[in-house]
C-alpha cells in the first residue's frame, strides 16, 4: 500500500504544489532508503531532470562514525521537492548543500528531518535559493536531538535571494532537543542583489546581465566546492549555471 | 578629452553639484580638492553613472561622446575607470575571475579579441608585482578580508590590468601609509602618464600630489569649482585650509 496523498494541513507539505504532484504521486510515494554502514562514507550529487514535476524522497541511515555528504540542485520548471530524512548514529556526520533556483510560477522546496540519535553526531545544512517572477522556494528543516545524544553539533544556514517583487522564499528551521549538552545553530536571511556590488561590477565593464549573473553565481556556486567526484562536480556546476542564467 | 560644462546633479532630490565646469585635455592630470561634503565623490559617481545620482543640467563629454547618455559598462568600455573611495567586497568571486570577465567584456564591446586564461593570469601577475602586491591575493574573493590599504592598492592593480584612457580616482590616497602612498603614486604615473590619457584625482591631502604632480589643481566648494591653479595652490591649501582659501 502506498503512502496516502498529503494535504496542506501537514506542516511538511504546507507550501507544496499538490495539484502538480497529484498526477505523478503513485510513482514517488515511497521513500528510497539508503544505509551507510559504520565508518563508511557516501557522496551523493542529485542533479535535476527535465521533468515538470520532480520529487525525490530519501531516507538516509548513518551508522556509528559514518559520513554522508549530499549535494542537491532543485530547479524543477513546475514543482520540485527534495525530501530527506536522516538518522545519525554515534559520531556520524551529515552534510547537505542544496539550492532552489526557480523562475516563473514554479515551486521548489527542500524538506529535511535530521535525527541525531547518538553521542557526538554532526550535521550541517547549507541552503541557497534564487527566485524570480512569482516563483516560490522553501526550506523546511527539522533537527531532532534524541535523549542522550550529547555533544551533538547541528548547523543550518539558509539564505534566499529574491530577484522580483512577486517571488516568495520560505525558511523554517525547527529544533527539537532532548539533550542538554548540544550546539544547534541556525540562521536565515532573505535579500536581494546588492546595488553597490552591481555598480562596482558594471563600472569595470560588465553589462548589467553579466554583472547580475556573476553575483548570483557567487551566491550559489560555493555550495558545490566540496564535491569530490570531478565529473559530478562539473555536472552540478554546469546545471546550476544554466539554471541561474534562466533567472538572471 | 574629458569636458564638463555647467554640470548639475542631485542625490535624493538634494542638489549637490551646482554647475561644475572642467576641461581635462589628454596628457594631463588634474586634481580636485575640497572640504567634506563639497561634492567631490558625487562628481566621480555622476561621471561613472552610479544609479541614484541624477543629472539635472549641463553636460559631460568624453572624447567628444556624450558620457551621460552611456550606461556604466559602456563608459568602462569607452575607457573610463573609477577608483573607488570605498572598494566593494564581493564574496564568492575571485579577483582573477572578476577582472578577467571585466576585461574581456570590455574587449568584446570594443570588437577586440578576448584574452586567454593563461595570458590574463600573466598580465595580472605582472601588474600585481609592479604595485608590490602579493599575486596570491588575486585568488581571494574581491576585496574580502583586504585591509583598507590593500583595497586601494588592488584598485590600482585593476587599473593596470584594464588600461583605461581616463581614470577618476576618488580618494585613492586615503587609508594608505607612507610607503603605500609612494607605490600608488608611482603606479598612477606609470599606468596613466601618457599623451593619450588623462586623470582626475580627488584628494584631501597634498601629499599624494607630491608624487603624482598634477598639471592643474581645482578647489570644489559647495558644488562649484571656486579656484584653479597649479600645485602651489594645493600647497597653499595644506597650510591655510579651505575656509581661508575661499575668502
Amino acid at each position: 500500500m502506498t503512502t496516502p496523498f498529503p494535504t496542506h494541513k501537514q506542516e511538511d507539505w504546507r507550501y507544496a504544489d499538490l495539484d502538480a504532484l497529484k498526477p505523478v504521486w503513485e510513482q514517488f510515494a515511497d521513500a528510497v532508503t539508503v544505509t551507510v554502514g559504520a565508518g563508511e562514507s557516501l557522496e551523493e550529487v542529485w542533479l535535476p531532470s527535465i521533468d515538470d514535476v520532480q520529487l525525490r524522497r530519501v531516507r538516509l541511515a548513518l551508522g556509528d562514525g559514518a559520513k554522508a555528504r549530499v549535494f542537491a540542485l532543485n530547479v524543477a520548471p513546475v514543482y520540485g521537492r527534495i525530501e530527506l530524512e536522516v538518522s545519525l548514529g554515534e559520531s556520524a556526520e551529515f552534510e547537505l548543500f542544496g539550492a532552489n533556483i526557480g523562475s516563473g510560477l514554479s515551486t521548489n522546496e527542500i524538506v529535511t528531518a535530521v535525527k541525531h540519535n547518538g553521542v557526538g553526531g554532526r550535521s550541517r545544512q547549507v541552503i541557497r535559493s534564487v527566485l524570480n517572477g512569482k516563483a516560490t522556494g522553501s526550506y523546511l528543516g527539522r533537527v531532532e536531538v534524541a535523549r542522550g545524544a550529547q555533544q551533538t553539533d547541528a548547523e543550518q544556514s539558509v539564505k534566499a535571494m529574491l530577484l522580483d517583487r512577486g517571488a516568495t522564499a520560505n525558511c523554517k528551521p525547527e529544533l527539537e532537543i532532548f539533550a542538554d549538552d548540544v550546539k544547534c545553530a541556525h540562521g536565515a536571511t532573505v535579500g536581494e542583489l546588492d546595488a553597490m556590488q552591481l555598480f562596482y561590477a558594471e563600472s569595470r565593464g560588465l553589462d548589467p546581465v553579466s554583472a547580475r549573473a556573476l553575483l548570483l553565481e557567487a551566491f550559489v556556486m560555493g555550495l558545490w566546492d566540496g564535491v569530490e567526484n570531478a565529473a559530478q562536480h562539473g555536472a552540478i556546476c554546469d546545471e546550476a549555471k544554466t539554471a541561474l542564467r534562466r533567472v538572471v | 578629452m574629458l569636458k564638463i560644462e555647467n554640470l548639475q546633479a542631485t542625490v535624493a532630490d538634494k542638489p549637490i553639484l551646482k554647475g561644475v565646469s572642467l576641461d581635462v585635455p589628454a596628457g594631463e592630470v588634474h586634481a580636485i580638492m575640497g572640504p567634506n561634503g563639497s561634492g567631490k565623490s558625487t562628481l566621480a559617481y555622476v561621471l561613472s553613472g552610479r544609479p541614484g545620482y541624477d543629472v539635472t543640467g549641463g553636460s559631460a563629454t568624453f572624447d567628444g561622446r556624450d558620457l551621460l547618455a552611456m550606461e556604466p559598462h559602456e563608459r568602462a568600455a569607452a575607457g573610463l575607470f573609477l577608483g573607488f573611495q570605498y572598494p566593494v567586497e564581493i564574496p564568492g568571486v575571485s579577483y582573477l575571475q572578476f577582472l578577467r570577465e571585466s576585461l574581456n567584456s570590455q574587449r568584446r564591446s570594443r570588437g577586440e579579441i578576448e584574452l586567454s586564461a593563461g595570458d590574463f593570469i600573466k598580465l595580472a601577475r605582472e601588474q600585481a608585482k609592479l604595485l608590490e602586491m602579493d599575486a596570491e591575493m588575486l585568488k581571494r574573493p574581491v576585496n574580502v578580508g583586504f585591509s583598507g590599504g590593500e583595497k586601494k592598492r588592488a584598485e590600482m592593480v585593476q587599473m593596470g590590468i584594464l588600461q583605461p584612457k581616463f581614470a577618476l580616482l576618488d580618494e585613492t590616497d586615503s587609508g594608505l601609509d607612507i610607503d603605500a602612498l609612494r607605490i600608488v603614486g608611482e603606479g598612477i604615473n606609470r599606468i596613466m602618464r601618457d599623451a593619450g590619457k588623462g586623470v582626475l584625482l580627488i584628494t584631501h591631502y597634498e601629499r599624494l600630489l607630491e608624487h603624482v604632480r598634477p598639471d592643474r589643481v581645482h578647489v570644489l566648494q559647495a558644488g562649484r569649482i571656486t579656484r584653479s591653479g597649479d600645485i602651489e595652490l594645493a600647497r597653499e591649501l595644506e597650510s591655510t585650509g579651505y575656509a581661508e582659501a575661499a575668502a
